[in-house]
């Protein structure tokens, strides 16, 4: 127990600090090792019972096995949907209410999120929720809505991005991105690495004969075609699973 | 409670007699960040109207990547937390920690390094961001190279705070710098932990955790960046110049013990309320929720405090602008750590959430506790650095103004945009179905509302520049006067 210099009133001809003994000035608010290090310990509490737990079975996110990580050109429209800050206005999240439940399809669960990485939550509707986007609308739809939001969505007040019908990604970039991923933990296969190029190819190609039955005329390299099949993917496993489960149990999940 | 301690005689500089002691290296520090966060916030701001204007007319995005609402916002989030409010709390450190402790900033070095590095982070945020260099995680949207710059600058800046409080020459901590410390400390274990990343290119990364976890661990980050940037600092800048404003001493020193150190154990558990009906584990959004409520608590202590430190000093709310500037932020403190506590509840989150409710919210805190909070110690320290008076007294009245029915615009058009939308979103007609099920009808409902919106923006936008202007005329007349205690600062 250390109590305050007597010379402390000596600095500066300022005022001395009042006589004060109480135990906290004793313990801790003389000494700032101690307090720092509670401090430490104070703030520190919160996070870690609240973020541990999410890596045990029981009280962790629950999972679906149904649900599979994006393709290789998924991965490069959910990059492009990253960098154009798509999650600053729309939401990936339907909560389990009625009302968002007949808007956009059944509720959200958190196995469908397991190979987000970053999230994509959003926090902020200005435009509609689009986890259940997938399959809801043509290729074509997504084509033209990107290029003037207003042909598809009379009165909309999304900016157009009709940059993304002229830039390419390139295979090289998307590789970086899928080796990344899979260090981290998604179960790509060696093999699909190796071949990002011709599983990119398949499924870009797919899409630009699509988009042509519709009159669109476009390359498989352009980022449009990746940011369609990215927002195509979009829930479809979860709802999937979901449909299926409700079918084979007696109550409704 | 006159007995117990107060900022006025902590105070290093002495009002009169010959042993003033000075930190003029130090104050040539809190000038530099003073025109950083001038400079920046007028950018953070404008950026902010210009959002403001592409929400309530689209053709404003300009068809530019650059200029879209979905690269600017991050650009406008980033700017005003980090750039604005971050320069701002250095300036008020490197002004109060040495004046408080009797000791020079620990390394003049390290404070050199400390602001220009804070600069040279903030351009290149100001560059990656409109580029689409982004994290997409929420006032984390940094890409990794720049987190490591952020990392590293941060440490040069607490080696140099715990430097000059382990030199220091009062051995009690006054109040301010226990919040200061939360700071330095928790930002640190939030920026690490929230930003761990593997690399996929020199522009991109992918976090370590996914799906629910990694949304999580970045409203963790998130609900504490304003706990621990937002409002812990600015709550010690309010416990050193506040008192110091008014020439009085904090109403109660217990009551700031109590609802430190609650505020710093309870506000870390509150970030899952973010997430309520969503795929987080229904234990950790009850978990968020409950400490939310918690919250209001400690956080109302420290208004409490500052409110009745005012005591016997409100008559000088009719004079001085910088106790109005206070008055009106440890109010907007006080409001907007109840509505917080209120949208954490599931019944109201579930109307409030997604919607502009939510923008509102922020903005209260925003403009009208860290911004105000600003603006009065922007108004305190300048005349004192600069040793002159300040330019223009009703000028800064006129900004007061400008400012404060700025918020209120702002905040009302929020809340009724909020409710409308949330409202709409869930209208069901005698049938059962979605009376609005074209989303857009929602949408097309609101621009009323983003108008006004836009016009409390720009009159506080306004403000800021009468401010500007003000503090700039201040500066021309630098060295012209001895500085006396407040409101003689107050010359005109």
């Amino acid at each position: 127990m250390s109590t305050e210099p007597k010379d402390k009133a000596k600095f500066d001809g300022a005022p001395a600090t009042p006589p004060n003994d109480s135990w906290h000035r004793r313990l801790m608010e003389g000494r700032a090792g101690l307090f720092a290090l509670m401090t430490t310990v104070g703030v520190s509490i919160g996070g870690i019972v609240e973020i541990i737990p999410m890596y045990s079975i029981a009280a962790g996110p629950e999972q679906m096995a149904e649900v599979t990580p994006y393709s290789p050109l998924e991965v490069a429209g959910r990059d492009i949907y990253s960098r154009e800050g798509c999650v600053q206005c729309h939401s990936q999240m339907v909560r389990p209410f009625r009302a968002e439940t007949m808007r956009y399809g059944t509720w959200s669960r958190a196995g469908e999120y397991t190979f987000d990485r970053p999230f994509l939550l959003g926090s902020r509707r200005i435009g509609p929720d689009l986890h259940r986007i997938g399959g809801k609308y043509p290729n074509a739809w997504h084509y033209e809505h990107m290029r003037d939001p207003r042909s598809t969505s009379a009165g909309s007040i999304m900016p157009p991005y009709s940059w993304l019908h002229k830039d390419t990604y390139t295979v090289a970039d998307v590789t970086a991105s899928v080796v990344a991923l899979q260090t981290l933990g998604v179960p790509y296969t060696d093999e699909e690495v190796a071949n990002v190029g011709a599983s990119i190819k398949a499924q870009a190609d797919a899409i630009v004969a699509d988009l042509a039955t519709a009159g669109i005329h476009t390359e498989p390299d352009k980022e449009i075609i990746a940011l369609t099949a990215y927002l195509q993917r979009l829930g479809r496993d979860g709802s999937a699973a979901v449909k299926a489960r409700e079918a084979a149990a007696p109550t409704p999940l | 409670m006159s007995t117990l301690t107060s900022a006025s005689n902590h105070s290093g500089q002495a009002e009169s007699g010959a042993n003033v002691m000075t930190f003029d290296a130090d104050d040539a520090m809190v000038k530099k960040f003073i025109l950083a966060s001038l400079t920046f916030g007028l950018v953070g701001m404008l950026v902010g109207v210009i959002l403001a204007l592409q929400l309530a007319f689209w053709p404003a995005n300009l068809d530019l990547p650059w200029t879209t609402f979905g690269r600017l916002r991050p650009l406008h989030t980033n700017a005003v937390i980090f750039a604005f409010t971050g320069n701002f709390i250095f300036a008020a450190i490197y002004y109060s920690l040495p004046r408080l402790t009797k000791t020079p900033m620990w390394n003049q070095t390290l404070s050199q390094i400390h602001f220009w590095g804070w600069q040279a982070i903030i351009v290149s945020a100001a560059i990656t961001l409109p580029l689409g260099f982004t994290q997409t995680h929420e006032y984390a949207e940094l890409i990794w190279p720049i987190d490591i710059a952020i990392a590293l600058v941060w440490v040069v800046f607490a080696i140099n705070f715990f430097g000059t409080i382990a030199t220091r020459k009062v051995k009690h901590m006054y109040v301010a710098i226990w919040f200061y410390m939360s700071m330095v400390i928790t930002i640190t274990v939030l920026h690490i932990f929230n930003n761990l990343a593997l690399p996929a290119t020199l522009t991109r990364s992918y976090p370590i955790y996914s799906g629910m976890t990694d949304a999580l661990v970045q409203w963790w980050y998130g609900h504490n960046a304003v706990g621990f940037l937002l409002t812990t600092p600015i709550l010690g800048i309010m416990y050193y110049f506040l008192p110091k404003s008014v020439n009085r001493p904090v109403y109660s020193y217990r009551l700031s013990i109590i609802h430190f150190w609650a505020l710093v154990f309870i506000y870390i558990w509150a970030g899952p309320h973010h997430l309520l009906y969503s795929g987080l584990p229904d234990w950790a959004q009850t978990v968020g929720s409950i400490f939310s409520i918690m919250l209001i608590a400690p956080s109302w202590g420290g208004m409490l405090n500052g409110l009745l430190t005012l005591r016997g000093a409100w008559d000088r709310l009719r004079t001085d602008p910088i106790v109005k500037f206070w008055a009106v932020a440890v109010s907007f403190y006080g409001m907007s750590t109840f509505e917080g506590p209120m949208m954490s509840l599931r019944s109201v989150n579930s109307l409030s959430h997604y919607t502009d409710w939510t923008i509102g919210h922020v903005h209260g805190g925003a403009l009208g506790w860290v911004g105000m909070a600003a603006f009065a110690c922007f108004y305190y320290i300048v005349p004192r650095v600069w040793k002159t008076t300040l330019h223009s007294l009703s000028l800064a009245t006129a900004h007061f103004w400008l400012a404060t029915v700025g918020i209120v615009l702002y905040i009302v058009a929020m809340w009724a945009s909020g409710i409308t939308q949330g409202l709409m979103w869930r209208a069901v007609d005698e049938g059962g179905q979605l009376q609005y099920a074209n989303f857009m009808d929602t949408v097309l409902q609101l621009m009323p509302f983003y108008w006004i919106r836009l016009v409390g923006g720009l009159m506080y936008l306004s403000g800021l520049l009468v401010m500007l202007y003000n503090i700039g005329r201040t500066i021309q007349t630098s060295g012209s006067a001895v500085v006396a205690a407040p409101p003689a600062a107050f010359a005109k």
